[in-house]
């Protein structure tokens, strides 16, 4: 054993601020882009989302760090299988108790969560080489990540598309053409490919921010 | 620590087992602590559509208390038209519709709308194009004008089938009948653009989502048609 490392040494705190910026999962790594374009349209679906996928990645990327000098080789990605798809359910159903409505919208992607690639890329690129408490944080932050990029593009996709933030009407009732004004939501902003348009543009607003970022 | 062999066959699938064993009672525990919350929501989610088809949107925290103002009566009956004994509210179609016609319970919650009089709110199910549809359609104390109608899937393409849960769909049924001018049961027709159908009883099908259409009208006319003697018993 080396010497004892602070519980948020500086080393530590990276893996919980990487993952907002220069390492994060959607807009660097390329990960998770399909459920980012689906649960969008609205702020609130986009946070619960968000909240779920950090929950599961925490958890999972801390499971698995714990046991991973007792996975058999041979099975391990069933193994992490087996635990990401426990918390989904468990997710899933606390959802489905608590906010219902929520988890009406999300339908599917709840479920999907299995299957997003941020979960399996961290287990088997971090938690299955590193300690339980890193791993609990790299899992945050990418959770972090992912969840600020989501709620970016809703909070976008919410306000010119459906005039409001939240559920709240934004844009005053008077600027509406229906009402005699000179606005109209824009319908585009509702489909999934405006929102990987956005994608793109914070994308290239990081990059053309960080050269460095730029591959050839 | 000594580094135990983990890649052993005997090892591996004693390791899977006990993986498997503790994850499946962890679910089992989660999933019958939460089933009360869920069916809660369950409930009210069925009297917010009920009320949706008298026109009463309803947030979750009023459904009950509205529900319990709006629905003055909830009565069972035969496809004789008698009444039967029973909770209407409880009443599972899915089992229901098993069983042939005159053995069916029919449900029908009885609406008060002030000066509007007594609405009738029939309760439909069904089959789409990829799971179950259901619905409530509202019937005018004539019996034969529609007053509102809430229509809902599991899983219909979204997009296409699943728009039978739009208000611009849903909003034509309103002011339709079920009736011709002769009295006959003619059910609400889901007609294509430049298909030739009767305007009082017919309202637009979804471009693209022709199956779930189609199924839409039979639940439609299947579901109605075995109240007709109730509808009679109320028109005399």
């Amino acid at each position: 054993m080396g010497e004892k490392e602070g519980i948020f040494s500086k080393k530590n705190l990276k893996l919980l601020t990487n993952p907002l910026s220069n390492a994060n999962p959607i807009t660097v790594l390329v990960l998770g882009i399909c459920s980012a374009l689906a649960v969008t349209a609205q702020l609130k679906p986009a946070v619960v989302m968000s909240l779920s996928v950090t929950i599961v990645t925490a958890f999972s990327n801390l499971i698995i760090s714990f046991i991973r000098n007792t996975i058999p080789n041979r099975i391990r990605i069933i193994v992490q299988l087996v635990v990401v798809a426990a918390l989904v359910i468990l997710v899933d159903q606390v959802l489905k108790a608590f906010v219902y409505d929520v988890s009406k919208q999300l339908s599917v992607f709840v479920g999907l969560i299995i299957t997003n690639c941020i979960l399996m890329g961290r287990l088997e690129a971090f938690a299955l080489g590193n300690k339980p408490w890193p791993s609990f944080l790299d899992g945050i932050g990418n959770g972090a990540g992912y969840g600020l990029v989501l709620v970016t593009i809703a909070f976008f996709r919410e306000l010119f598309g459906s005039g409001s933030l939240w559920g709240y009407k934004i844009i005053p009732q008077e600027w509406y053409i229906a009402n005699g004004g000179w606005y109209s939501n824009n319908g585009m902003m509702i489909l999934p490919p405006m929102a990987l348009i956005i994608v793109g543009v914070i994308i290239w607003i990081q990059r053309s921010k960080k050269p460095e970022l730029i591959e050839d | 620590m000594p580094k135990m062999d983990t890649n052993g066959n005997t090892y591996t699938i004693l390791y899977s087992a006990v993986m498997v064993v503790v994850v499946a009672i962890l679910l089992a525990v989660a999933a019958t602590q939460l089933k009360p919350f869920q069916d809660a929501n369950i409930l009210i989610e069925k009297k917010q559509n009920i009320l949706r088809s008298v026109n009463i949107v309803a947030d979750a925290k009023q459904a009950t208390e509205l529900f319990n103002q709006t629905i003055k009566e909830l009565i069972i009956v035969n496809s004789k038209g008698e009444k039967v004994e029973g909770d209407a509210f409880k009443v599972d179609l899915k089992v229901e519709h098993s069983k042939p016609v005159d053995q069916r319970k029919l449900p029908v919650y009885i609406a008060a709308m002030g000066d509007k009089g007594k609405v009738y709110i029939i309760p439909l199910r069904g089959n789409g194009l990829w799971g179950p549809i259901w619905g409530y359609v509202a019937l005018s104390s004539d019996m034969n004008t529609i007053y509102g109608a809430n229509f809902d899937h599991s899983g219909e393409t979204p997009g296409l089938g699943a728009e039978i849960n739009t208000e611009k769909f849903q909003k034509p049924f309103i002011g339709k009948t079920i009736f011709d001018k002769a009295g006959l049961f003619t059910s609400i027709v889901i007609a294509k653009i430049g298909e030739k159908a009767d305007p009082s009883n017919s309202v637009d099908a979804i471009s693209g989502g022709t199956i779930t259409s189609k199924a839409l009208q039979k639940m439609l006319y299947d579901d109605l048609s075995t109240y007709q003697e109730f509808f009679k018993t109320l028109k005399k």
